[in-house]
């Protein structure tokens, strides 16, 4: 009875304590941690690339290795850096805010981690097998990825496995536990919209994941068992293989994306010190933009030869996603109008999301209109579109999230000028790195290229050097938070004046266990 | 500070585009209106859908610019109670979804446009290959001279290593462009025979994916001569990045002397291939296509890079039965990068190549093979 009580009380001492907890902070923390590091990792590769693309002729790396980091940067930073991150987000804050216990499934909450850091050991592992890594883009098509691909694609395909497994296993956890351990008086209309947006996204990664488990088996039977899936002289299908990837892959560009808005729709209010404007319609339009996100997969497509009436299906259907994520931008304006703003750092990157999110859209809008997408696809102008969405996007969120929740986490308050000092370094790097590739693609740049044409060379350096500054200044992220565990100001549990939720009931740094038994019914209000 | 970032991004998508104008090519900003209406009709689309979305964005950017310059604490903003108007938010509803049908009308029309492939005058075959294409123009009758030929990267290696001055056309350059008449309506059919490419060209608004095993078909009505370029826009391997497009666009007389000059150039190429190939002449014209179709992948001196693409240098196909040679060059490798060389080069190029593998390198086999020899290996294969 004392050792179960005392198990109660804190975390188990050294190694142990990580490798079998079951604590839903611990975990968290965790998946953080791994996705800071796949970020870094993904950002090198990145710098690779724009170092190649500062000149025109070839500088540092070969055309082979260049694809290879063109690959890899995609497949880490999707999979090992912004999902993971998402779903640390989701394991630390989910129970607190909806006032539970812990994750529902703990025991797979574990399980669902540590098999990410060997998923992505065996896929980084592979850039020094002979043959190189894989180098056939993150979308991985057919017939390259599987009659022309490394022999490193068979540990590729099977990293994929491992890392569908884990996703898999984290969305039916943040279900389970949101549809099953709410504190009582959270109906699912009271719900924080981070809880409510991380609701939908389990469901489109349980839908999607087997999707892409599927797909890389069918790329394994081509390469070792003598199927043709993809491979027309068999009675395959090249474009089978795009119908497939993108049944997956357009979802788990959502996939992506939901969760930070749930985490913006917790900050603007909070520093705007006024309810969040449209709850109810945040909720239908985050549903409607996972509905529709199931039926646009081909705009990825347009010039595969579809037949007419499927193109025109799916340039309305993709114009359409702009109805409800406009009523997102407006509704978070709304929220702003007539507030009483400060402008810490969360805020800061909220505010930035907003603008740099909505200019993603505006050009996914463009590149939705699919005579106009014949020129735009493949080109820097779809680079510049997803990495808008992607990283002053969903990144920023994370970067908000982290800012806003880092003195519930660690009890202290991070250092502000040095946060503010990050947002202003990273928003004007990630602007210098991303909008000359507007310029770029409409110029005529192709994406996935070691080198280009002279007239090219000007947009390219400047990207660059934004690129670099944007890199770099990732690194007083890393001091910020470091410094902010080691002491600091003292956290208040309340930590901001305008914050909203059960997540600041609870002391800073919140307890190793939290809401054991259920919180005050009448601390849960309307969102 | 925020406000001015903010002044930064509206100016940047609100005003840029009209310096494009005036600016040296270096710092292009928008698309080109090209040379066909179908270019035109597209440019037309992207700045309706551009000059939506700018105005869109003056008005939202524009109330959070208010919001933040005017509702902040620091200047003593009392926050206000309202939050949520079933009204609003139908209007914010409505509003862009009237937009997004004012923009699908005319994009489904070019759209259709686009689609009809219809009444062509002229049809060109176009075939991806890792890393060039292949141009071959469709006979009105069967016994006529067929015009064939591949279209590969011509900027020297040296370039590409800044061992030498960039030229202006940098990797944009290659040793044989496609020749189509202006002012008449030309079909491509679109195939790979590996992987996937992509063939664009911006002036004409056409991109189309060439798929191993499937035609494509789109269309160009060019309306001004000229020579027009283009590149791969699909992720086809290693040197995805090096096979251009080169169309040059002549006045249709013109362009039926060239046919004309082409259809001759073949029949007498059939002619030579007959004819004995020194030894000289072979190792001459063979490093040429070394340098030409080779390299990149079995690298200078042939050495590779092994164990994607093996070197040539001692190596057993390339020293052993001249058969062996023969078949790899001929019929390419199977599940490999290795193409079948036997459609890309004619006879006499195809003895070139296989004597200077066979001799390069160290591999000192002595062997001089023959176009007759190659020719005959060609008939019995088939």
């Amino acid at each position: 009875m004392s050792a179960a009580h005392d198990h109660h009380h804190g975390p188990a001492k050294g190694i142990s304590r990580w490798l079998f907890t079951t604590n839903h902070k611990d975990i968290g923390s965790m998946y953080l941690w791994f996705s800071f590091a796949m970020f870094l990792l993904g950002g090198t590769f990145a710098l690779v690339i724009r170092a190649e693309l500062f000149q025109p002729g070839l500088q540092f790396v070969d055309p082979l290795f260049f694809n290879q980091m063109t690959t890899m940067h995609g497949l880490i930073m999707v999979f090992g850096a912004v999902m993971p991150a998402f779903v640390g987000m989701a394991n630390w804050m989910i129970p607190l805010m909806i006032g539970a216990p812990d994750m529902a499934l703990p025991r797979m909450n574990n399980w669902s981690f540590w098999i990410l850091p060997f998923a992505f050991a065996m896929m980084v592992s592979t850039l020094f097998m002979e043959g190189g890594g894989p180098n056939f883009g993150w979308t991985f098509y057919a017939p390259l990825s599987t009659t022309y691909g490394p022999p490193s694609t068979t540990f590729f395909i099977f990293a994929v496995h491992i890392l569908g497994a884990s996703s898999i296993m984290g969305a039916i956890n943040v279900i389970a536990t949101i549809l099953n351990m709410r504190a009582p008086g959270m109906t699912l209309m009271k719900m924080p919209l981070f809880v409510w947006t991380w609701l939908i996204t389990a469901y489109l990664l349980i839908a999607v994941m087997p999707v892409l488990a599927g797909v890389v088996t069918m790329m394994l039977f081509d390469i070792h068992f003598g199927t043709a899936f993809f491979d027309a002289a068999g009675g395959g299908d090249p474009v089978l293989f795009q119908h497939l990837f993108w049944f997956f892959g357009h979802p788990e560009v959502y996939i992506m994306i939901l969760p930070a808005f749930g985490i913006v729709s917790a900050i603007i209010p909070t520093f705007a010190r006024k309810r969040l404007f449209g709850y109810d319609s945040m909720v239908y339009a985050t549903a409607s933009i996972a509905f529709l996100s199931f039926i646009v997969w081909a705009h990825h497509m347009f010039t595969v030869g579809m037949p007419l009436a499927g193109q025109l299906f799916f340039m309305y259907a993709t114009m359409l996603i702009a109805v409800p994520t406009g009523v997102k931008v407006f509704n978070w304006v709304a929220t702003m109008f007539r507030g009483s703003m400060t402008f810490e750092t969360p805020m800061l990157f909220a505010i930035a999301f907003v603008v740099l999110f909505t200019i993603g859209g505006f050009t996914g809008v463009m590149l939705a209109i699919t005579p106009v997408d014949f020129q735009y696809h493949d080109t820097y102008f779809v680079v510049a579109h997803f990495h808008y969405v992607l990283v002053p996007g969903a990144v920023f969120s994370l970067m908000a999230a982290t800012y806003y929740w880092l003195p519930k986490w660690t009890g202290y308050m991070y250092d502000e000028n040095l946060g503010k000092l990050h947002f202003w370094l990273s928003f004007v790097g990630v602007n210098l790195l991303f909008f000359p590739q507007h310029f770029l693609g409409l110029a005529g740049m192709p994406r996935r290229i070691p080198d280009y044409a002279l007239q090219f060379a000007d947009f390219n350096w400047i990207s660059s050097v934004g690129g670099f500054l944007f890199g770099f200044s990732q690194l007083i992220l890393l001091f910020v938070v470091i410094k902010c565990i080691r002491g600091g100001k003292k956290a208040t549990a309340q930590v901001w004046e305008g914050a909203q939720g059960l997540e600041w009931t609870v002391a800073s740094p919140a307890p190793y266990h939290t809401f054991e038994t259920p919180p005050d019914p009448a601390l849960i209000k309307a969102q | 500070m925020l406000s001015k970032a903010k002044l930064w991004l509206g100016l940047a998508l609100s005003t840029l585009m009209f310096w494009s104008a005036g600016l040296h090519a270096a710092w292009e900003l928008n698309m080109p209106r090209g040379v066909t209406q179908m270019s035109r009709d597209t440019y037309g689309l992207h700045m309706t859908i551009f000059w939506w979305v700018v105005a869109i964005g003056v008005v939202v950017f524009g109330v959070m610019l208010w919001s933040i310059i005017h509702h902040r604490k620091s200047k003593g903003a009392k926050p206000a109670t309202f939050h949520e108007s079933t009204k609003v938010e139908i209007v914010w509803t409505l509003i862009p979804f009237a937009i997004l049908i004012l923009m699908a009308i005319p994009a489904t029309r070019v759209l259709t446009d686009a689609y009809d492939t219809t009444g062509s005058e002229l049809d060109i075959q176009i075939t991806g290959y890792q890393w060039r294409w292949e141009y071959t123009y469709m006979r009105e009758n069967m016994d006529d001279e067929e015009v064939s030929f591949f279209s590969t990267l011509s900027t020297s290696r040296e370039e590409i290593s800044n061992d030498i001055e960039k030229s202006e056309n940098y990797l944009l350059d290659v040793d044989r462009p496609l020749v189509i008449p202006t002012d008449t309506r030309v079909r491509f059919l679109m195939t790979s025979a590996d992987v996937l490419h992509a063939w664009w060209v911006p002036d004409f608004a056409i991109k189309k994916d060439t798929i191993p095993g499937f035609i494509n078909e789109t269309w160009v009505v060019v309306e001004e001569p000229g020579v027009y370029r283009g590149q791969c826009a699909e992720l086809c391997g290693m040197d995805h990045g090096f096979m251009p497009i080169v169309v040059h666009a002549l006045p249709p007389e013109e362009y039926q002397a060239w046919y004309a000059d082409q259809q001759a150039a073949a029949a007498e190429i059939r002619e030579l291939a007959n004819a004995e190939l020194s030894m000289e002449d072979a190792m001459a014209q063979g490093e040429q296509i070394y340098t030409q179709n080779c390299v990149a992948c079995h690298q200078a001196g042939g050495v590779g890079m092994p164990p994607v693409f093996p070197a040539l240098a001692g190596s057993a196909k390339a020293t052993g039965d001249r058969v062996v040679t023969m078949d790899t060059l001929v019929n390419g490798v199977d599940g490999t990068a290795m193409a079948a060389y036997g459609r890309q080069l004619n006879p006499i190029q195809l003895a070139a190549i296989i004597t200077y593998v066979r001799n390069a390198f160290g591999n000192d086999t002595g062997d001089l093979v023959q176009p007759t020899e190659v020719n005959a290996y060609i008939q019995e294969g088939q």
